[in-house]
């Protein structure tokens, strides 16, 4: 993760220091806006946060094609291992695919998590309909055909032949102690699903003050 | 059933309010007859692929490819009835 920007906000104190992973692909530009405001709160409550780019996400250099869940948790691994204090692992959607490789954390936070089956299924259909959209017909056989030869673009990303076989078997792994919320404990909306992006501060502050929450509870132990 | 189906119609609002961003006021108006897919700019057919995926995962439901076509989203009506079918049968 060396040549990785990570957005840090300072804390104060002993509260524990917060790593963040974002949604992944499209649904992390939907989500970036309100997880800064997160971090912004915590910040406020005492907990110093991390926002790294996964490689490939975001403002990464790396070419989005050579990225792989392989190398998102090994980047994970590396910055928790580098960080040498304890943290609480936060992750929203898709980010629940690869948190538990941020190991040592004293404990995980998850909002929305789902299985990389339904996040491929999703980019697949965006495809289509943009496929449908230019007059070419396309179908789900024939794009899934395409993505075991080479890159395929799948909803702004070119996703390799690993990528996608690692998505389609990927789901969230056990960790603990564990704290699993959705929207309903929340408030607000799924603001990762938003045709236009929207940003929600009352739900960032919900977010942040669920995770303090869970941290304290996680340092005590 | 009919409880079932009243569900079905809440779970579809929710989703649409979370994907499309409008008001839940806005969206609790909507009946059978409020039109959906070319009135809503919000709602492209890149929405709609994701609404159909959250639909599944909210209803516990499957939807093949090849059931989909533009009348399930022409109405309110039409997107609750299509999605009662596949949640309640």
């Amino acid at each position: 993760m060396a040549n990785e920007q990570c957005l840090r906000f300072t804390g104060h104190g002993e509260k524990p220091a917060i790593l963040l992973v974002p949604p992944l692909f499209d649904e992390a530009n939907r989500m970036r806006r309100t997880l800064v405001m997160t971090m912004c709160t915590l910040s406020e409550r005492g907990h110093a946060s991390l926002l790294p780019d996964l490689p490939g996400q975001n403002d990464s250099m790396a070419p989005n094609e050579e990225a792989s869940l392989d190398i998102w948790r090994a980047a994970l691994a590396d910055i928790a291992a580098r960080e040498g204090q304890p943290l609480l692992i936060a992750s929203w959607r898709g980010g629940a695919l690869i948190d538990d490789a941020a190991s040592g954390g004293i404990g995980w936070w998850r909002m929305a998590p789902l299985a990389g089956s339904t996040i491929v299924k999703t980019l697949i259909r965006v495809r289509i309909a943009g496929e449908k959209e230019a007059g070419r017909a396309a179908s789900t056989e024939q794009i899934r055909a395409l993505a075991q030869h080479g890159p395929v673009e799948l909803g702004g990303n070119r996703l390799s032949p690993t990528m996608v076989d690692a998505l389609d078997c990927a789901v969230p792994a056990m960790v603990a102690p564990l704290r699993t919320v959705d929207v309903a404990d929340i408030g607000g909306s799924a603001l990762w699903l938003r045709a236009e992006p929207g940003e929600d501060r009352a739900m960032a502050q919900a977010m942040a003050h669920n995770i303090s929450e869970w941290a304290t509870i996680c340092a005590a132990g | 059933m009919a409880d079932d189906f009243a569900m079905v119609e809440k779970t579809v609002r929710a989703t649409l309010v979370d994907l499309l961003g409008l008001s839940r006021e806005r969206v609790a108006a909507f009946d059978d007859t409020t039109p959906l897919f070319g009135s809503l700019p919000e709602l492209d057919s890149m929405a709609v692929a994701t609404l159909l995926t959250e639909l599944e995962d909210r209803l516990g439901i499957s939807i093949d490819d090849d059931e989909v076509d533009v009348e399930i989203f022409e109405t309110f009506g039409a997107l609750v009835q299509f999605s009662a079918r596949k949640a309640l049968n």
